[in-house]
């Protein structure tokens, strides 16, 4: 499209370009990147892969393991006993971190938050949607939670407990949430795709 | 080795009162200001890690600090808590940051 065919006989605002100017963090992300690379250390293609398997990630790898425990008691006491180990027998590998599954059951409903910035199990759900990262979810979620929840269409009755992880240090956190009524004798695959990402947070909870 | 131990040894079991330090120093951090100064109750032994302190300056965090998962009760945090009373809220909490609570 040529400038002129864009002229438009009304004034309307344009939205701002998120990259037209570097923060001080990007410009020394990419002088470290342009250093890294011209000493030979690392190839540009090594950062473009790390890139696009960071990306792959998806909260499908989550939704597997929480079918899983669906389906398989004896896996699901290992998940709840030994979150790590349980996930690398589905060949998902937490690296550093070590990953801690929290069950809802009937009176307990768990949320994860990480108040200090973004920790979360990507290895299991991908990248972070931009909401778990903000401010207000941060804040709000140790300090009204129930509010929160009520944000996402997820009212909890009075009598239940709601705790809270908040994700500060070492380890991960994957909510597994209760199997909804009336999917008895469902395959781990068509159970899989009733888990969304969000309730494996614990802002919401599957239902069939 | 220097002969320092490279973990230092639990002092807190599960169930126990602990007190989270009212301090505040310097540096990377990562114990939420909300929490300092609270007590509760630890729910469990995660292992013993690197201290994020010393390794946020790229130092060797040795030795490494036990990590602790406490549990809280929401409305002794936040005196207007308008949720539950059963509410309760965990945090991944490092031993140098705890002490023992009546």
């Amino acid at each position: 499209m040529t400038a002129d065919s864009h002229r438009h006989a009304h004034d309307h605002p344009t939205r701002a370009d998120d990259d037209d100017r570097l923060t001080h963090w990007q410009a020394m992300e990419i002088a470290l990147r342009e250093l890294l690379i011209a000493k030979g250390i690392i190839t540009a293609d090594d950062v473009r892969g790390a890139v696009e398997a960071m990306d792959a990630r998806s909260p499908a790898q989550g939704a597997r393991v929480v079918a899983r425990a669906w389906s398989d008691p004896a896996y699901k006491a290992r998940l709840l006993a030994d979150g790590t180990a349980a996930v690398s027998e589905l060949g998902i590998d937490m690296a550093t971190t070590r990953l801690l599954v929290v069950e809802n059951r009937p009176g307990l409903h768990n949320l994860i938050v990480c108040t200090l910035c973004s920790c979360y199990p990507r290895m299991l759900l991908g990248l972070p949607p931009d909401w778990y990262k903000s401010r207000a979810y941060r804040s709000r979620a140790v300090r009204e939670p129930r509010a929160v929840l009520r944000e996402f269409g997820t009212t909890l009755a009075d009598g239940v407990e709601l705790r809270v992880h908040d994700s500060t240090a070492d380890m991960r956190y994957l909510v597994l949430p209760e199997r909804p009524a009336g999917t008895e004798g469902w395959s781990e695959d068509r159970l899989a795709a009733l888990v969304s990402r969000d309730s494996m947070i614990g802002v919401t909870r599957p239902s069939a | 080795m220097s002969g320092a131990p490279e973990a230092l040894a639990a002092t807190f079991a599960p169930g126990a009162r602990v007190k989270v330090r009212r301090a505040a120093p310097p540096g990377h951090l990562r114990t939420p200001w909300y929490i300092r100064g609270q007590v509760g109750e630890v729910e469990r032994l995660c292992g013993a890690f690197a201290n994020p302190e010393e390794l946020a300056y790229n130092r060797p965090g040795v030795p490494r600090q036990p990590l602790y998962r406490v549990r809280f009760r929401q409305r002794e945090l936040w005196p207007d808590y308008r949720g539950a009373a059963q509410d309760t809220i965990e945090i991944e909490i490092y031993q140098h940051w705890l002490e023992p609570a009546p």
